[in-house]
This record gives C-alpha cells, sequence and structure tokens, in this order.
C-alpha cells in the first residue's frame, strides 16, 4: 500500500527542523530511519499532514564522548552504531542489543534515536537505555533544551516525554568502564526478530562478587522496566549458580506482561526470569 | 509534486515525483526498473532490497524523495557488460533460486554482505540474508551460492574449485 497524500520537509539544520515542524500544521510527524513510520503510515495507521525528514540534519547523527559519558546523535543508524570504536569501547551492552535489532537492511536506515522515540515494547534499545541510565536531549520550539532521564523518558505503549513541537537530538548515556560486564539476552521467533520477551544487564563485581547490579527487561509491559527486586538481591553476591538463580526468581516482580500470539503473560514471566539469569551469569563472567 | 534527481545503474533521471511514492514505485513503474519486485507491505521480506549510496536498504521503506542526490544500484545494474556479477553466476550455477522471485533481493543483500565480509562464515551468510524471505528453496543453496560466489570474489576473478553438493542437475 501506499501512504496517504502529505506535504514533504528536508531541513538540513536542527534549527530548521524544529522551524518545519512548528510551520507544519496539526499533525506532524518527524522522519528518521523511517523503518517503523513508513510501514504505519503504508498502512494508514498514521497519514501525518507534513513529514519532515530528518535524514540531511548531519548535526543529529554521530557518537562522540563528553567526559565519563558517550553522546549519540539521534540519527545515528543502527549500523553506524556497530562500526563505531567509543561504542565497541564503552558501550557494549548497545552494540549486542544492536546486532539483534531487525536485519542488516533495515539497520542501514533505522536510527537509534527513532527506536527510541517509537518505544515500541517489544524494540530493544528502550530497555539498554533505561539499565544504563541515559538521559535524553530534547530540543522544543524555538530551541529551548532540556533533559529527560531514562526513568521518565518511557511513559506507556509508544508513548514518550516527547512533547507535540519537540525533538529528541541525542542521548547521553554513562560510559562503561573494564570493571562492568554486559549481556543483552533476547528470545524471538527465527523469521521476527522482535523480542517476546529480552533482558539488559550490566554487572560490575569484583573478585567473583556483584557490586552493583542494573537490569531492565524488553516487553515485560507497555514500556521497559527494570527488574529492582532482583537488582537488590545481587548486591553483595558471590556469583554461582545458585545465588544468582535465586536473585533472577524475583526478576518479574513488579511486571504487567501482555499476553498475545507469540507468549502468554506467565510464560514471558517464565522467560524473563530464565533470561535474567542467563544475562546476570554472562555479564559476570560465567 | 517534488523534483528529484536521482542516479539508477549508472544513469542519471530527473523526474516530479509525489513525496509519498515509495522508492520501488518509482523504480519499477517510473523508470522502468522492474527487476526490483514487492513482496509484502511490511517491511518484512527484503524482496525489493536495493542498494542507496552503497548500502543494502528495503526499496519499499524508502520514499524516492529521499533518494534525491543519491546513487542507487539495482539488480539490473550489478552485470557489467552483459557478464553476470559474481554472486548472479553462483544462484544459477548453485541452484540458489526456484521460483526466483525473492532472487534479485537475496542477490542485493548477499552482494552488500560480501562487500563488508568477503569470507563469511555460514552463521554469518544466514545472518546477513536475514531480512530476506524465501518461501521456496529452504536457503541451503542459497547459502552454498554466496559460498562459492565469496570464494571466486576472493581469488579476483579466478574460478576456485566449487563445492557442488547442493546443486542438482
Ligand atoms: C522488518 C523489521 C524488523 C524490525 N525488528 C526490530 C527488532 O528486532 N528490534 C527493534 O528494536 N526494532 C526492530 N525494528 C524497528 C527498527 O529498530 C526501527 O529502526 C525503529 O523502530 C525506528 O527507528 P527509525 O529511525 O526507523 O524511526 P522512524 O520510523 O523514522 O520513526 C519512528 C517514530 O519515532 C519518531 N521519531 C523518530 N526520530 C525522532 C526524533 N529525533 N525526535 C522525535 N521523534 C522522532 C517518529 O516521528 C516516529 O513516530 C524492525 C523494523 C523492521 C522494518
Ligand atoms: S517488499 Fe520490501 S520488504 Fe517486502
Ligand atoms: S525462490 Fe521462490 S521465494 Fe525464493
Amino acid at each position: 500500500m501506499i501512504p496517504a497524500a502529505f506535504a514533504y520537509a528536508r531541513p538540513t539544520t536542527i534549527e530548521e527542523a524544529l522551524q518545519a515542524i512548528a510551520d507544519g500544521g496539526d499533525d506532524v510527524k518527524v522522519l528518521a530511519g523511517g523503518q517503523s513510520l513508513i510501514p504505519v503510515m503504508r498502512l494508514r495507521l498514521a497519514a501525518p499532514e507534513t513529514v519532515v525528514d530528518l535524514t540531511r540534519v548531519a548535526e543529529l547523527r554521530g557518537v562522540c564522548e563528553d567526559g565519563d559519558h558517550l553522546v549519540i546523535g539521534a540519527m545515528t543508524t543502527h549500523h553506524d552504531i556497530l562500526v563505531d570504536p567509543l561504542i565497541a569501547a564503552y558501550g557494549a551492552l548497545i552494540a549486542e542489543a544492536t546486532e539483534t535489532v531487525a536485519d542488516p537492511a533495515v539497520r542501514h536506515r533505522g536510527t537509534f534515536g527513532g527506536a527510541l522515540a517509537h518505544a515500541d515494547p517489544a524494540g530493544d534499545l528502550p530497555a539498554v537505555a533505561l539499565a544504563l541510565d541515559a538521559e535524553f536531549v530534547i530540543a522544543g520550539p524555538g530551541g529551548a533544551r532540556r533533559t529527560v532521564a531514562a526513568a521518565d523518558f518511557f511513559v506507556d505503549y509508544l508513548t514518550t516525554a516527547l512533547e507535540d513541537g519537540e525533538l529528541l537530538v541525542e542521548v547521553r548515556v554513562p560510559k562503561l568502564g573494564a570493571e562492568w560486564g554486559v549481556r543483552y539476552e533476547k528470545f524471538n521467533r527465527v523469521a521476527q526478530a522482535w523480542s517476546i520477551v529480552a533482558v539488559a544487564a550490566a554487572v560490575r563485581h569484583e573478585a567473583g562478587r556483584i557490586v552493583e547490579a542494573r537490569i531492565a527487561l524488553t516487553n515485560m509491559g507497555p514500556t521497559p522496566i527494570r527488574a529492582k527486586a532482583t537488582e537488590a538481591a545481587l548486591i553483595g553476591v558471590d556469583v554461582s549458580l545458585e545465588t544468582v538463580t535465586a536473585a533472577a526468581a524475583q526478576a518479574a516482580v513488579g511486571t504487567s506482561p501482555s499476553s498475545d500470539l507469540n507468549a502468554q503473560a506467565d510464560y514471558r514471566e517464565h522467560l524473563a526470569q530464565v533470561l535474567t539469569k542467563r544475562a546476570v551469569l554472562a555479564a559476570a563472567g560465567i | 509534486m517534488t523534483q528529484i534527481t536521482v542516479r539508477v545503474d549508472g544513469v542519471s533521471y530527473t523526474d516530479d515525483v509525489e513525496p509519498r511514492t515509495l522508492l520501488v514505485h518509482h523504480l519499477r513503474e517510473q523508470l522502468g526498473k522492474v527487476g526490483t519486485v514487492v513482496g509484502c507491505d511490511t517491511s518484512n521480506c527484503g524482496a525489493c532490497t536495493v542498494h542507496l549510496d552503497g548500502q543494502s536498504v528495503k526499496s519499499c521503506t524508502v520514499l524516492a524523495v529521499q533518494a534525491d542526490g543519491s546513487e542507487v544500484t539495482t539488480i539490473e545494474g550489478v552485470a557489467e557488460g552483459g557478464v553476470l556479477h559474481p554472486v548472479q553466476k553462483a544462484f544459477h550455477e548453485m541452484h540458489g533460486l526456484q521460483c526466483g522471485f525473492c532472487t534479485p533481493g537475496m542477490i542485493m543483500a548477499s552482494i552488500d554482505l560480501l562487500k563488508e565480509n568477503p569470507s563469511p562464515s555460514e552463521l554469518e551468510i544466514r545472518e546477513g540474508i536475514e531480512g530476506n524471505l524465501c518461501r521456496c528453496t529452504g536457503y541451503q543453496n542459497i547459502v552454498r551460492a554466496v559460498q562459492q560466489a565469496a570464494g571466486e570474489m576472493g581469488s579476483h576473478g579466478t574460478h576456485t574449485a566449487p563445492e557442488t553438493t547442493g546443486a542438482q542437475a
């Protein structure tokens, strides 16, 4: 199918993009990689009046460092992430999850910012951003900037803290050094890359003892969610199959998974526990 | 209407398009490049894969206006001077197709894979073409075709003995 007609703007700077959004009428959609928006428009589930294409806004694309943070431009593609040396050095969890997203052709177009702004509960990057305590830098009409913590960015199913007229500019992610182990553990159908459930884990450990654990779950509710009970249970624990299994048994506490064609809610709870166990053990080097 | 100029298979075309026109429809309907096909409505099948500025993309999930000023290569542009591209030749020789509907996309995805990874393992081949669905072959001979092409391209055009176990005469 073909999308409904729309007016098209192709700005080259953030300032021009914000202006194009402001001038675009009541229903404006920002187009990043288009790998979610174009399919949705083809099915006429969205029929915006104006589409503002960000692909030529060069200042939105790329990864740089700012002290102890990585700064990832919203228009950095999934493929860019996978070949970026800074991501390889300090953002291994992002790279691991990104490698599981879709397929090479989709990763050439789809963007880091688009995947986060889309906020699909089965999308892989929201849980990673939540596990890493990322910060979202948002520009509003006139160019004013505000920063939103990951915990406040994901509001509901396909809904984020982004307001009409706003643009996600970049995401700031704390660098993880060598004392951290990470793992993205995902369960999906072979012919479809979307997660049924997945677990993003980052574990800081010293001499076999866990000092800090950050664990976020994909598709265990309308938004990504931290496995807080498991995180707390892991602190100070000597890593072993028994201790990690016991802590991971609490992974689904506080979640609200849905039942759909892929899995019932209770099966998702089971998956969350099993995948959390595997992710933590792998992140802790076992 | 928006005017766009796109270089497709080495030839530059300037046309007026509606912003909502998908790149695949522009290629097929306006430029007559019907070698690239549409297999699904959900961005899943990869039959429409082309190269946009050297990278594989699903041309049903790119707007034609987004290709303005860019270089597009389709399955119709990979043979040179009437000589099949090594990947095309390998799909032919290794029976990497049955109905052939997925083949244009499979070949474009495979060329892109071999550009990034000239000697992929079997697993890397399967992952490299995971965005391309084939309903006929069971993928076995497609993987063999990509392996043969990798061997041939790796030896700079000199033909290495292909592993022919999957081919049925
Ligand atoms: C076949 C297929 C398989 C896929 N499999 C997976 C998978 O396994 N895991 C996964 O995580 N994802 C998957 N995806 C989705 C993919 O990751 C997309 O890239 C992503 O969801 C959207 O990114 P995009 O850049 O294409 O955004 P777009 O489609 O362009 O935009 C998505 C939404 O975000 C908004 N938006 C985008 N950028 C901004 C911005 N800077 N500021 C404000 N709003 C913005 C848009 O307006 C739109 O509403 C798949 C997609 C396809 C087609
Ligand atoms: S036609 Fe483009 S992915 Fe199926
Ligand atoms: S050969 Fe028929 S779909 Fe692949």
